[in-house]
């Protein structure tokens, strides 16, 4: 029996996914199936079709720091919950179970780093944590992140990905708006570069606060970039919605985006503009 | 307002803890003393609570149909207004108001959401809901506003930034985040009040000010009741449980330390007397400029971004 691969996890993974879900690892546009560590390998993009697959925190960073250079900040940070939060289930279960989920503290990880050999801070969203909403402690990671920015004098480095504020935080969860648009104010002050990487889905209370004050706003192909997403549009208004709706290609014709870059050509081009940003080198 | 027993338990449970913290050694200096405030805080929150109907009473009263809008109390507050149009690049967002105003005697520049009374006006005033063309207009007006040197007073009330096609086009969340950035910039004192609804990244945009007031009947909150109960209740019909879980009343901002003031409103509600609620509100307006307008322009910028900046709370 040694040496044989155990496919029976597999097999119950696709029985669960018959309610109509999707496996996490076929892909959506052109439905071919990969195994994890081929995706691994392609940085989770679609050798078939190029199609962007979502991308963990922590596989970010490794996909875009140099090996062994993210000295992760604020890792005892966790949300606290102001409003004894319950809908249909408590929120405190809810954010257990995203860390038991996920292995983060919430929906963000930030750290010093270098990207091409140039230093920076890196803050890297997770939309696997709760759809990567922003609560106070997103808000505050973020804001300590551009602080240690200042104080290093590096650039930032932010990729975003995220459903928007967390609702579960009621009105505190939207004063992570100015929150972090403050923080914003006080990197442009010391003229620390902030460089924004949107991903799919960067949206509502993210894109409309820090998301949308990067220096420049780099984005990833076919990633959802919206204050409000399609759906909610189609329901209240019964418009037509364009094919491209809210697309990262859409917000690059509009004038919102520098650049769409391809996952492979991230890391090099965060490179040539952090190299842009470096003083005197 | 008659208490219930378990709530006067309660609070004599807090009291004897508060007084038995008083006497402890400080053993972890800031642990015990941020206690001590936090406890206070819960004391004066038992006393203030307010009820679930209370608060769905808050949500209704703030958007009671004859509840003054930012022009009703323009016209009461102000001695003189011209009000200025467009954005300069596109287009005029009736949604949003702006203009200069004599006000307690000196120039400001007062900028508000614009909701219509009647069918008509409310279509053009497409419900106070704005594109991103008013947030320009907005931002054209405070930047006047700074380089005269004018104080900024906003009026918040809108249901949210409005969800269309065009409204995405033309960046509907960049110009949300642009105005806020530039509230934060600004070298001339600034006062908001949340006059009806606060919905959302919409009401935030012109929000970020020194101080921010809320009227004593207006809700402030991070999404709609409806939209909340939809979500997460799977139900728009929830919307009355949804408001009591994220609390978007008035008491609850002033407690989480999200508003600075409420404004008190005629008994009944704004709408049962504008005239008076007019006078109230240009009184708290006053009060609270007094209170920023003396600081040296750098300090009250520090100080606004430290007030925006420790917001939320989390744990450590």
């Amino acid at each position: 029996m040694e040496g044989r691969i155990d496919v029976t996890v597999e097999n119950r993974e696709a029985e669960r996914d018959h309610d109509g879900k999707r496996h996490p690892n076929t892909c959506p546009r052109c439905h071919s199936h990969y195994r994890d560590d081929e995706l691994e390998r392609t940085l989770r993009v679609c050798p078939q079709c190029g199609h962007h697959f979502a991308v963990r925190a922590r596989e970010r960073v490794a996909q875009l720091a140099d090996r062994g250079t993210f000295a992760e900040e604020d890792t005892e940070l966790r949300s606290h919950d102001p409003l004894n939060f319950f809908d249909l289930r408590a929120y405190k279960d809810r954010l257990a179970e995203a860390e038991v989920a996920t292995g983060l503290g919430d929906a963000i990880i930030a750290g010093g780093a270098a990207i091409e050999r140039r230093p920076c801070e890196l803050a890297v969203m997770d939309f696997a944590f709760m759809g990567g909403s922003m609560g106070s402690t997103v808000g505050e990671k973020f804001a300590r992140a551009c602080e240690r920015a200042v104080s290093r004098q590096v650039p930032l480095v932010c990729v975003t990905a995220s459903g928007g504020a967390r609702m579960q935080e009621g009105i505190l969860s939207l004063m992570q708006l100015p929150k972090t648009v403050c923080a914003v104010d006080e990197l442009n002050e010391a003229r620390s570069a902030f460089i924004c990487v949107m991903t799919h889905p960067t949206t509502a209370g993210v894109l409309a606060s820090f998301a949308s004050l990067g220096d420049v706003i780099v984005s990833e192909p076919g990633a959802l970039l919206a204050f409000t997403g399609p759906r909610v549009v189609q329901q209240t208004t019964r418009e037509k919605l364009p094919d491209d709706f809210g697309l990262a290609e859409s917000n690059a014709r509009f004038g919102h985006v520098d650049a769409i870059i391809p996952r492979a050509e991230l890391r090099p081009f965060v490179g040539r503009l952090l190299a842009m940003f470096s003083r005197g080198s | 307002m008659s208490e219930s027993p378990s709530t006067q338990a309660e609070e004599l449970k807090l009291r004897e803890r508060l007084a038995k913290l008083r006497d402890l050694p400080l053993l972890r200096g800031v642990g015990v003393s941020g206690e001590m405030a936090r406890l206070k805080r819960q004391l004066d929150r038992i006393a203030a609570e307010p009820s679930e109907d209370e608060v769905w009473r808050s949500v209704e009263l703030a958007r009671h149909q004859d509840r003054p809008y930012t022009l009703d109390y323009v016209e009461r507050m102000c001695d003189d207004f011209v009000e200025l149009h467009g954005d300069r690049a596109f287009a005029d967002d009736p949604a949003i108001v702006a203009g200069l105003a004599r006000f307690d005697g000196r120039t400001v520049v007062l900028v508000g959401h614009q909701k219509g009374r009647d069918i008509r006006e409310r279509t053009h005033r497409n419900f106070g809901m704005t594109y991103p063309e008013g947030y320009r207009k907005a931002m054209r007006a405070m930047e006047l506003a700074d380089r005269h040197g004018f104080p900024v007073v906003t009026l918040v009330d809108t249901p949210g930034a409005y969800p269309g096609v065009t409204a995405e086009q033309h960046g509907q969340g960049g110009w949300i985040a642009r105005c806020q950035l530039l509230m934060a910039r600004l070298g001339v004192p600034s006062v908001a009040c949340v006059i009806g609804e606060g919905g959302s990244g919409g009401a935030v945009a012109i929000a970020l000010a020194d101080r921010v007031l809320m009227q004593e009947n207006a809700i402030y909150s991070v999404i709609s009741p409806e939209g909340c109960a939809a979500i997460l209740w799977r139900d728009a019909g929830e919307a009355k449980k949804a408001a009591a879980a994220f609390k978007p009343d008035a008491v609850h901002c002033k407690e989480l330390g999200v508003v600075d003031g409420i404004v008190p409103e005629p008994p009944g509600g704004a709408h049962t007397d504008s005239d008076e609620a007019a006078r109230l509100l240009a009184e708290s307006l006053k009060g609270s400029l007094a209170e920023v307008e003396p600081l040296e322009s750098d300090e009250r910028r520090r100080q606004r971004r430290r007030r925006f900046r420790t917001m939320g709370l989390y744990l450590e």
